[in-house]
């Protein structure tokens, strides 16, 4: 954002949300032994890692990245994430799903609708554990789902990783209690009061550089559900019934190919974008086949350690 | 565009969650996917019309029990304002969750169910409302189609209320609107069946209202949160105090003490990743490089050397007791107010306040579950602090049990 001088009255609410996040930010760099921030290369955590640099700098980010790897990965998320940690000199930790696969500590799905989703959180709490790490850091934003209007922007997890929904520790002012025992952690979210418009009216102010996977693109895809599925990473294996075909299509969302579905669109640039999501239908989670498998997939997924 | 937070409270039942997907719904802030997953949940509830409610009670249980235990925030926009609401439970074991949602609102609705009338629920959260020095309440009169849309009984309840409102400590501007809020009625679009009121409806209210309570333009405060020293080939001298600002302005070459040292200096540069800022005020997060090296670290706090605020060890506050656990008395704490955390004892219990009277209690002030009252503190370093009711920021504080590490209180130091 440039630098504008601005009266109290009307700071704009991106500037505000953004004093919010750093705030947040250095709480937890302050509050916490061995924080890690979540980096999935998704469009959150990278507003989240853009937010990090600027609340320290000049200094480096004093934290990893951290990225949990189902091993499903679109090539240009991971050169991205790269790109982002050789420029900002940032050190990144890497826990891979497979890791926990060969283990035998996580069981992989079978059957065409398979997805490492799930087994992710298995792998998380194994990074976390390894690393000793007492904060995670993640881009989860209180507008995505229901499950997360709920959470707290420091929220508690016990020694087994769950959180508590009914029981959550008040959050009073901006006061922040990251106080635990010994072997609990902390999952810490700047971005609670962001909401999918924001974050890509912020991404446009800030000029802040996206994967290509964002806008437009042709790409072979099939139908499942509301979503068009990637044919090409070879994740997703279309069934018989699926048809294969090429279409002009963004991704909203990104996260582990196998449960994120593109939508058509010709946005190309940012301002195309953040006008169709301005006119847009339906939530960006709409395409996320991970939410749509029951009512409350998200709660349970989240008392189990989940992101 | 600015940011309007604000949250809503009533008893169960009234039709807070109703209201709220109703705005949502009105405004166009709800999605097709959204809307879908509540038909079909309503479908398995039973439910005659799709339930906006579902769309603010997110946990299993709330669902279940078809009521709202923790606070769900909700977002929407109007090409005027950005909203934040928090959306809090009005069952009297959730009150500390009522608390959090308010402890950040600039403004308060006051849900009321217009067959009931103010009940003691409305006298309790409004207690809270004033007390957390929300100093703007609307006040929601809803289900008036239940009661024949009759002005009289709307009458009737307004005067109730202000009647009751005009007792409490704080002065809180009241703006009375009846709704019908599952039919829409003075939500979004003026209520066909109540031409009698010749008010705005709520969205144009929320659209239109000056809030900045709460904050001090004055008196400048900056609590450290952190030191930033890159000691970097490129930076090797680079000290700044990282913030975010709680009280007034700082200019450049702005003089500053801090505290606790008492040391002053002159503001040299207010630094931020995107280039320097001439003046930075509140709410911005921004870090703060002086002329002069002293010793500053977290905790401490940077105050316009003209205007200190108070400084002591010995505080008197209103709080509120969220624990099961008993309140102490010579119970000891630790308290963290702004980025500082002491050590607490209590040392006196003054009264407990009876909320649906307004009574003060000094005969028992035995701080139960949900308690409200005034107590006595000594803290193991002094605090630099304002009155709440000059500062909400410097005027708060928690205290954190230090063996379970909950957050057992909210305080709010007197002035
Ligand atoms: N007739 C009528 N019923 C309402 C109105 N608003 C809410 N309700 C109903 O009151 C009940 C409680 O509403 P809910 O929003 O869950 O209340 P909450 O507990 O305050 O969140 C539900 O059955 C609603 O449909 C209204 O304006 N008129
Ligand atoms: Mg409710």
């Amino acid at each position: 954002m440039s630098v504008e001088i601005v009266t109290p009255i009307h700071l704009s609410h991106l500037r505000e949300l953004e004093s919010e996040a750093i705030f947040v930010l250095r709480e937890t760099a302050a509050q916490f032994e061995n924080p890690g921030l979540l980096f999935s290369g998704g469009k959150d955590s990278i507003v989240m890692a853009h937010l990090a640099r600027k609340a320290f700098h000049p200094a480096k980010i004093p934290f990893p990245l951290v990225h949990v790897d189902t091993g499903h990965n679109f090539p240009e998320t991971i050169a991205y994430r790269d790109q982002f940690v050789r420029d900002y000199e940032a050190h990144l930790v890497v826990g891979y799903v497979q890791d926990s696969i060969d283990r035998g500590t996580a069981v992989e799905e079978t059957g065409p609708t398979a997805s490492r989703n799930s087994i992710q959180t298995v792998t998380l709490l194994e990074t976390i554990e390894k690393h000793g790490f007492d904060a995670m850091l993640g881009g989860g934003r209180r507008d995505e789902e229901k499950a997360r209007a709920k959470e707290r922007f420091f929220s508690h997890r016990d020694a087994f990783g769950q959180w508590e929904p009914k029981n959550q520790r008040p959050e009073l002012w901006n006061i922040f209690n990251g106080r635990k025992a010994f072997g609990e952690h902390f999952r810490v979210f700047p971005l609670s009061n962001w909401t999918e418009m924001d974050v890509w009216q912020y991404i446009q102010a800030e000029n802040i550089p996206l994967p290509n996977l964002y806008f437009s693109h042709p790409r072979r895809v099939f139908q499942r559900g509301r979503a068009w599925l990637d044919a090409e990473t070879g994740f997703v294996s279309p069934q018989l019934d699926e048809v294969v075909e090429e279409r002009i299509v963004r991704f909203r969302t990104i996260g582990d190919v196998t449960c994120t579905g593109a939508v058509d669109s010709i946005a190309s640039s940012l301002d195309h974008i953040v006008a169709e999501v301005a006119a847009a239908r339906q939530t960006e989670r709409g395409t996320r086949a991970d939410d749509q498998r029951s009512e409350t997939a998200m709660e349970d997924r989240k008392r189990e350690g989940y992101f | 565009m600015d940011l309007l937070r604000f949250s809503t409270c009533g008893s169960v039942d009234d039709g807070k969650s109703t209201l709220i997907g109703r705005l949502l719904y009105d405004s166009k802030n709800i999605f097709e996917d959204q809307l879908e997953a509540m038909e079909t949940s309503s479908r398995k509830r039973g439910d005659e019309v799709v339930n906006l409610a579902l769309l603010t009670d997110g946990l299993k249980a709330e669902r279940e029990q078809g009521i709202t235990i923790d606070v769900a925030y909700r977002y929407f926009a109007t090409p005027r304002r950005k909203f934040i609401i928090a959306d809090t439970p009005g069952h009297i074991q959730y009150t500390r969750n009522m608390v959090t949602g308010a402890s950040t609102s600039q403004l308060a609705i006051v849900l009321i169910d217009a067959r009931k009338g103010v009940i003691e629920q409305t006298r309790r959260h409004s207690y809270i409302v004033n007390l957390l020095r929300i100093g703007r309440v609307v006040l929601a009169v809803n289900k008036m189609d239940l009661v024949d849309f009759d002005e009289a009984v709307y009458r009737r309840i307004v005067a109730e209320y202000r009647e009751f409102a005009a007792g409490l400590q704080n002065s809180m501007e009241i703006t009375a609107i009846p709704l019908a809020a599952l039919h829409g009625d003075n939500i979004v679009d003026a209520s066909e069946n109540m031409s009698w009121y010749g008010g705005p409806t709520l969205l144009e209210h929320l659209e239109s209202v000056e809030v900045a309570d709460g904050i001090d333009h004055e008196d400048a405060r900056f609590p450290v949160q952190w030191v930033i020293r890159p000691q970097s080939p490129e930076h090797p001298d680079f000290r700044g105090y990282a913030g975010r600002i709680a009280g007034g302005r700082f200019r450049r070459g702005d003089r500053v003490t801090a505290l606790p040292s008492g040391f002053s200096s002159v503001i040299k540069s207010i630094h931020t990743a995107d280039g320097d800022l001439e003046e930075a005020f509140v709410p911005l997060s921004v870090a703060l490089t002086l002329e002069d090296e002293i010793d500053i670290s977290r905790g401490d706090m940077l105050v316009s050397s003209d205007n200190p605020p108070q400084h002591a060890s010995e505080i008197s506050a209103i709080i509120c007791w969220f624990s099961e656990k008993k309140l102490l008395p010579r119970g000891k704490y630790y308290l963290r107010h702004t980025t500082r955390e002491v050590q607490a004892l209590v040392t006196a219990l003054d009264y407990k306040v009876n909320i649906n009277t307004l009574e003060r209690l000094d005969e028992d002030v035995n701080f139960s579950f949900n308690d409200i009252g005034r107590i006595r503190i000594r803290t193991s370093a002094p605090l630099f602090f304002d009155a709440y009711g000059r500062n909400r920021q410097t005027g708060s504080f928690i205290l954190i049990d230090a063996g379970t590490n909950e957050t057992v209180a909210a305080g709010m130091i007197d002035g």
